[in-house]
């Protein structure tokens, strides 16, 4: 027995939540083109803006090209042979979880996620999201004696049609990326969260995002806006069943924070990541910006991602406001054939503004997990400071890890640090707490957990143990 | 604390063994029965951690020939962790850092899976709170060294009292210190040393490998074995630690050499 043989069948977990429910579905035809967009948005019946929005967006999705840059390679998706909206069949919107499929309610429940009125977690307001709809968001009237709003966006459109006209597509353009504007163009579902001014959201916001059928794209659209001396806290988690062939995500989510406002944005990914052969999982193609539009207001992102076949996501932060402060937190483990690149972009534009970045990437297997972040501080910034610390710990030896931080820096005033290391699980520390009596897989396990201990530090408590157990889950498993 | 009667707790037969294809050990031999302090000598690289690893299990050695026997059961093909929860305990020279990993919830994992071997109640973070809180007592520990990581950033000094104190709490039936005195001061060494004395039972043993005859002014083996070569070459009581202390090693290699010869 060699160690890293033994770590190596550590990490290649069977997936848990790869099972598909049985429900009736909505299918619009697969393919892509205008009448598409227009079926889309009149089945949501949305207001005129947005069906203009999806089409100003579609049109200039159609100029672009697929990018290729990140060096990432993967079987192309056909974009005329994807489902672009799927939804179960209810006969209309529910207005109570009564109503609500009992199915759809024991889907979520088997994921952990229980939403009727008795189990519901305390303290965290859920919105459920099953291929392309939310199906219920709990504690919405508990949320609105405060002023807050959070329910899916179709809601939002319907009833907030003026938030969405302000400030959809504000931070994200519509032709901001390629699969941006396709996202753009063809949204679903997603949620939507409105924090008036000067109130502390009081409780934690959730989404729960479940793709279901095999053939649909999911395109989520997350819109957060946080007013004046605000705050608010929300996560965000993703399963999907188990598919041999490969589907495609691609979501948007804008922040905006203003005066003094914070945002906490946590996401746990843990779509679908394929088979031992790669065959199958899940493309995580996902753009997630948040802009800092007041002084003093703060946006932190923190993620673990531990799924999809290919991620390629940068939650960024634009720090426009003077004093604003931005920071990124991440945990990628990546196994057998997935691929993960992802980082952040801080930019500041503001005065004496402040990031942080720290980023965490495990790959075993046959994995590659690359680490890509920009720091760009403008002329104006004077007396910025960011700092970067990006750990790689490599399982086994055919997977690779890599660190690609780009710096840009226009003013003399300011300060950037980059920190970045490289390891491998070390067989003296496994075999210290090995000789404690430890198992070798819990050993292992410890040893990721604590590479890890600085970003689960910064994960709300109610995700902290979740994504710790995440963890330990994949790299559980049979000792040989 | 010695009779005749005392059971075998370990047994060591003619053992070689290798570390990266490299043959060290040429040949051990070791009996430990209950109750008994041994003190194993011998000058750097003669293979007495390369033992005291060997023996806990350490992947990077292997076992050539010759035997191990804990209780009079073969432990070669056990896992190091098999080897722990059963009593086998090591006290390491230079315990690793994990950074990340928590002091305390570490010892109580640890505790636990020997707890679990001993058909004990596992102990809930606050139950193990009170027991470590105990057993810090032992090495003169302050609590606060339980919320860092893993002897991330402790002084050689207290790396080796946590050495202790996870002795404390797993109850080994063996333990195996390999130079738990090196690096200590005065003080610490005389902490480290009455926790040892404290910890000692009449059905469990020691094994204390060591440089120098200062650890054995504190703590009376009733064994003392010189190692040279990969080999234990001389057995004796504690005035053997002492004649080495004045005359030497290279006392020992004449010695040795004299019996060689005069075979």
């Amino acid at each position: 027995m060699t160690q890293s043989n033994t770590v190596e069948e550590i990490v290649s977990q069977p997936y848990k939540y790869g099972f598909i429910t049985e429900i009736e579905t909505e299918k619009i035809p697969k393919g892509l083109n205008e009448d598409v967009i227009r079926l889309i948005s009149a089945k949501k019946n949305e207001p005129d803006f947005l069906l203009k929005f999806r089409l100003r967006a579609y049109e200039q999705w159609l100029k672009m090209k697929e990018p290729d840059w990140s060096g990432l390679t993967y079987s192309k998706v056909d974009y005329q042979d994807l489902v672009y909206y799927a939804a179960p069949k209810q006969d209309i919107k529910k207005k109570s979880l009564d109503e609500v499929d009992p199915k759809l309610l024991e889907t979520f429940e088997k994921l952990g996620i229980p939403l009727s009125e008795q189990k519901r977690l305390s303290n965290v307001a859920v919105d459920a999201v099953f291929d392309s709809v939310s199906i219920a968001t709990t504690y919405k009237e508990k949320l609105a004696e405060n002023g807050v709003i959070f329910c899916s966006i179709s809601e939002a459109i319907s009833e907030y049609p003026d938030l969405i006209e302000q400030y959809l597509g504000t931070v994200v353009p519509i032709n901001d990326n390629f699969f941006a504007a396709l996202n753009s163009a063809v949204f679903s579902d997603g949620s939507f969260v409105y924090i008036p001014k000067g109130v502390e959201c009081p409780m934690e916001l959730s989404s729960y995002f479940r793709i279901n059928s095999g053939d649909t794209g999911q395109f989520e659209r997350t819109l957060i806006i946080a007013e004046e001396s605000s705050s608010v806290s929300y996560l965000e988690g993703c399963t999907a069943p188990m598919f041999d062939t490969n589907t495609l995500h691609a979501a948007v989510v804008e922040l905006v924070a203003l005066d003094n406002a914070s945002i906490k944005y946590s996401t746990v990914q843990n779509w679908y990541a394929g088979n031992e052969e790669g065959v199958g999982g899940i493309y995580n193609f996902v753009t997630k910006r948040g802009e800092c539009r007041g002084k003093k207001s703060k946006i932190s992102w923190s993620q673990v991602e531990t799924g999809s076949s290919i991620t390629w996501k940068y939650p960024s932060c634009v720090l426009q406001g003077d004093n604003s402060i931005g920071e990124f937190y991440s945990i990628a483990l990546t196994n057998n054939f997935q691929k993960a690149d992802t980082g952040t972009k801080m930019i500041h534009i503001g005065k004496n503004t402040k990031s942080k970045i720290v980023s965490k990437g495990i790959s075993a297997g046959q994995s590659k997990n690359s680490y890509r972040g920009l720091v760009s501080i403008s002329p104006n910034a004077e007396g910025s400071r960011n700092y970067s610390q990006c750990d790689s710990m490599l399982i086994g030896d055919k997977a690779s890890a890599n660190t690609y931080p780009y710096i840009q820096s226009k003013q003399p005033q300011s300060n950037i640090e980059h920190e970045a290391s490289t390891c491998r699980i070390s067989e003296d520390q496994l075999f210290y707490l090995q000789s404690r009596g430890i198992d070798f897989e819990e050993s292992v396990s410890m040893l990721v957990s604590g590479f890890c201990s600085d970003v689960f530090n910064e994960l709300p408590m109610e995700f902290a143990s979740e994504a710790d157990k995440l963890l330990a889950l994949k790299l559980e498993g049979s000792v040989g | 604390m010695i009779s005749s009667t005392s059971e075998t707790i370990l047994s060591i037969e003619d053992l070689h063994a290798s570390v990266e294809d490299q043959e060290i050990l040429h040949g051990v031999n070791l009996v430990v029965k209950e109750g008994e302090i041994h003190a194993i000598m011998g000058r750097n690289g003669s293979g007495k951690s390369t033992l005291s690893k060997v023996i806990a299990g350490h992947p990077s050695y292997k076992v050539l020939s010759g035997s191990i026997l804990f209780k009079g059961k073969d432990i070669l093909e056990l896992e190091p962790e098999e080897r722990a929860r059963i009593g086998i305990f090591l006290g390491f020279q230079y315990p690793v850092e994990i950074p990340g990993v928590s002091n305390l919830e570490f010892l109580r994992v640890a505790t636990n899976s020997r707890r679990k071997e001993l058909l004990k109640s596992e102990l809930d973070t606050f139950e193990f709170e009170d027991l470590v809180k105990e057993k810090l007592k032992i090495v003169e520990m302050d609590p606060a060294f339980l919320e860092r990581s893993v002897n991330e950033g402790f002084s050689g000094g207290e790396k080796k009292r946590n050495e202790i104190l996870q002795m404390a709490l797993l109850e080994p039936v063996i333990s195996i210190l390999d130079e738990t005195d090196s690096g200590l001061d005065i003080d610490a060494l005389r902490i480290v040393a009455s926790g040892i004395n404290r910890l000692s039972q009449p059905n469990s043993a020691t094994i204390l490998i060591t440089h120098y005859q200062r650890l054995l002014n504190e703590i009376t083996p009733d064994f003392v074995h010189i190692m040279a070569d990969g080999k234990i070459i001389k057995t004796g009581n504690k005035e053997l630690a002492i004649d080495l202390e004045k005359k030497g090693y290279e006392f020992i290699d004449k010695n040795a050499k004299e019996k060689e010869m005069a075979k």
